[in-house]
């Protein structure tokens, strides 16, 4: 047995670091707080794949992999049955996304060290960054679901600190609000799914849960509320929080707000970690939703493929770049939920590799595009696609590595992209052949839209810039070129060998058709890209404009932030709202109001009473002396 | 043997004077005539100590010890009034009872 004693430090180390430099403040050199935080970080990730190669590899050797719980403490003792738990839970899945959390981390750790250098609160940006890493790989391995909703509310509070790092911008204040508010407003459904669960089993622990026997006692649940039974309830509600988490329409508007976020950022948070959150959530507890209640994965599979699908259609109309990478991480995620939700168990367990597979590859290219977009507008201060063109010249290497990172999304072979979407698209035709329509679709229109981006920004016309646009420094490039690699090679890891739904070496191979199916899409979407945006063309325009009103409502992402918008403020606002104000400043306010002025006007009629006129007093005691000794003898006569 | 004073002339005499200091020390302006009221006050009540002692228990000194405790006390009374008076007439140049009225509301 080997020993995964030290797994805590992975947790641990960033929080240290969290804790030291945020504490330390201004007071600590810039330099070394950053090389501080990245060391932490880097030991970590050293830690992770130790462990990940003890566990794929030592333990148990290809077959079989069993949860192991490397450490646990007891953290809040209520009674023997109720007590919460704090621990570090080692399984394929925890530990691949240690894997990917960590090295995404540091990549994005190494190239803050030169995207930062120049701004103001570099210290407390790499805290807030520490402080992130470690709720995200607490969050992963997580021995019960309570441990992981606390984790899960620190990544919530680390996002919203991180999108709101430049308050001095209003943009940026509205959108740390919105992005906390919203997830919140999701992590409400997650408690509530949380409590019911738990009320239920009689267990947090997620060992217990999703044993395939153990969990036969949530069988006999007869409790039903509107037709579903009480396990659906609780695990759609534990859905939505991992649907607002991960942007799932329609939780999904606060994702491209939040890139008003340093660039960094949005690539370590808003696209190959936190944003998978929800993915990883469902994927924990898939046992309980495979047998306990098919219809919830439903809703999630739909919920996914209508996401996907939205997210694309979006992702092609946009300007800002990083808005762009935005709708495509929401649609990537998307895949990922539908991927689950068509997914069996075990022997039919495609979707559910597949998903996780898509999980790891995309955390490469999304989180490279995202590094790559800020080396760009790092270079041209700018956000908007537009007023890009002709950067190749200028920016090889980040052209080079952003081109990879675009065929790897695109699903083209032999990048990463291509094998984790092809199991998906297996698992979507082998399930409906709606869902993998919608799949087929969403991959022609990723390899437009990145296409888009693409020709826009490095070929184009070149436009005026205020200075030539010069290529990263070397600290940024290196993340790039470390994850540009990742994105290619990612692909070829045997990936179900490692992980599946029931743990067992699950083996994939290509399905040719499908593989073909989705190359040939992709590469007319490529195609189309190509023709319309290498040079300046009149057919976008002209394509625009015969789209009409879909053009029009897809570039206002379909009105959604005006339908919340018209929601809150006009009927929960107006109905709501006000009347719980008027009631509490006509009814509970005017009651103190009026308590108060009573007092006062009392106390200003009685106070003459208090004159200082010492014989007056002296009098009224006399008085009242004489007035007691007189009742007392009358009534004892 | 001198003949008993009869206790009901005693408590005239000790009522008179009681309602004498609360007479006064309500009437008089002077913060030392006031004083002096509270003085006549404590008197009577000795006065009435005494009296008692002597009618109801015979042979014990209770009662008499008492009126020396209160004639201590008073005597402690007086050098704090008068203390407070000097430092009154230092600030108000004034010992009208009438004048004093700064702690009101």
């Amino acid at each position: 047995m080997e020993n995964f004693e030290f797994a805590y430090w992975i947790v641990l180390l960033p929080f240290l670091s969290f804790a030291l430099v945020g504490l330390a403040g201004s007071k600590l050199p810039k330099q070394f707080a950053g090389l501080l935080a990245t060391t932490a970080i880097a030991i970590s990730t050293v830690l992770s794949i130790v462990v990940a190669y003890n566990y794929f590899f030592t333990m148990f050797s290809m077959a079989d992999y069993k949860p192991v719980i490397a450490s646990e403490i007891t953290w809040l003792h209520f009674t023997d049955s109720l007590s919460i738990k704090l621990g570090v839970l080692l399984d394929p899945i925890s530990v691949m996304m240690l894997l990917v959390i960590s090295i995404v981390s540091l990549m994005v750790f190494i190239y803050s060290l030169g995207y930062m250098k120049e701004e103001e609160g570099f210290n407390r940006y790499f805290s807030f960054l520490s402080l992130f890493s470690f709720s995200m790989l607490g969050l992963v391995v997580a021995t019960n679901l309570f441990q992981m909703y606390m984790f899960w509310e620190l990544v919530g509070v680390s996002s919203y600190l991180l999108i709101g790092f430049y308050y001095q911008k209003p943009e940026a204040v509205a959108a740390s609000k919105k992005a906390f508010i919203v997830t919140r407003f999701a992590d409400l459904g997650f408690l509530i799914g949380i409590l019911i669960l738990s009320y239920y089993s009689g267990t947090f622990d997620f060992i217990l849960l999703t044993d395939p026997e153990g969990f036969a006692s949530l069988h006999g649940i007869t409790s039903t509320f509107l037709g579903f039974s009480a396990l659906t309830w609780a695990l759609i509600l534990i859905f939505i929080g991992g649907a607002g988490k991960s942007a799932m329409f329609p939780l999904h508007i606060w994702l491209p707000d939040a890139m008003e976020g340093p660039t960094p950022v949005s690539a370590l948070i808003h696209a190959a970690t936190m944003v998978v959150a929800g993915v990883y959530l469902v994927a924990r507890l898939f046992p309980l939703y495979s047998f306990g209640s098919p219809n919830s994965l439903e809703v999630v599979a739909f919920i996914g493929a209508f996401t996907t699908l939205f997210a694309a259609v979006i992702a092609c109309t946009q300007a800002d770049i990083k808005r762009i990478l935005a709708f495509s991480t929401m649609s990537q995620i998307g895949y990922m939920m539908l991927a689950l939700g068509v997914s069996g168990y075990a022997a039919d367990g495609l979707g559910f590799t597949a998903s996780l597979f898509h999980l790891f590859t995309h955390a490469f290219f999304k989180a490279l595009l995202f590094l790559g977009a800020g080396a760009i507008i790092h270079a041209v201060h700018t956000n908007t696609i537009f007023e890009m063109g002709g950067l190749r010249k200028y920016q090889p290497i980040t052209h080079i590595t952003f081109l990879i990172a675009c065929l790897a999304i695109s699903g083209i072979p032999p990048f990463a992209g291509f094998f984790s979407k092809d199991e998906i698209l297996s698992a979507a035709f082998a399930s409906h052949p709606i869902y993998f329509g919608i799949a087929l679709l969403v991959a022609g229109l990723t390899a437009f839209y990145m296409f888009r981006l693409y020709f826009i920004v490095f070929w184009g016309k070149e436009k005026v810039y205020d200075h030539p646009p010069h290529e990263a420094p070397v600290v940024m490039l290196i993340p790039m070129i470390v994850l540009a690699i990742g994105s290619v090679v990612a692909g070829f890891v045997p990936f179900g060998n490692f992980v599946s739904s029931n743990s067992q070496p699950f083996y994939t191979h290509l399905e040719w058709p499908v593989a073909i199916a989705s190359v040939v899409v992709a590469s007319i979407g490529i195609f189309t890209a190509w023709r319309f945006y290498k040079k300046e063309s009149p057919l976008p325009e002209k394509t625009a404009t015969s789209m009409g009103g879909l053009y029009t409502s897809a570039k206002g992402k379909f009105y959604i932030d005006e339908l919340y918008l018209l929601i809150t403020r006009n009927i929960i606002f107006q109905y709501v709202s006000r009347p719980i104000a008027w009631f509490d400043r006509n009814v509970i306010d005017a009651t103190m109001n009026f308590i108060s002025t009573l007092t006062n006007w009392i106390s200003e009629e009685i106070k003459e009473f208090q004159s200082g006129q010492l014989q007056r007093y002296a009098f009224i005691f006399f008085a009242g002396v004489l007035i007691l000794m007189l009742t007392f003898l009358y009534a004892q006569s | 043997m001198i003949e008993q004073v009869p206790i009901q002339h005693v408590l005239i005499v000790t009522t008179l004077m009681f309602f004498i200091g609360i007479y006064g020390f309500l009437t008089r302006k002077n913060l030392i005539t006031m004083l002096i009221s509270v003085e006549i006050m404590l008197n009577a009540v000795n006065l009435n100590f005494v009296f008692f002692d002597f009618y109801l228990f015979p042979g014990k000194l209770e009662g008499h010890f008492f009126s020396l405790f209160v004639i201590a006390i008073a005597a402690a009374e007086a050098a704090v009034a008068i203390a407070i008076f000097i430092n009154l007439y230092r600030n108000i140049r004034s010992i009208n009872v009438e004048e004093v009225d700064k702690m009101k509301y």
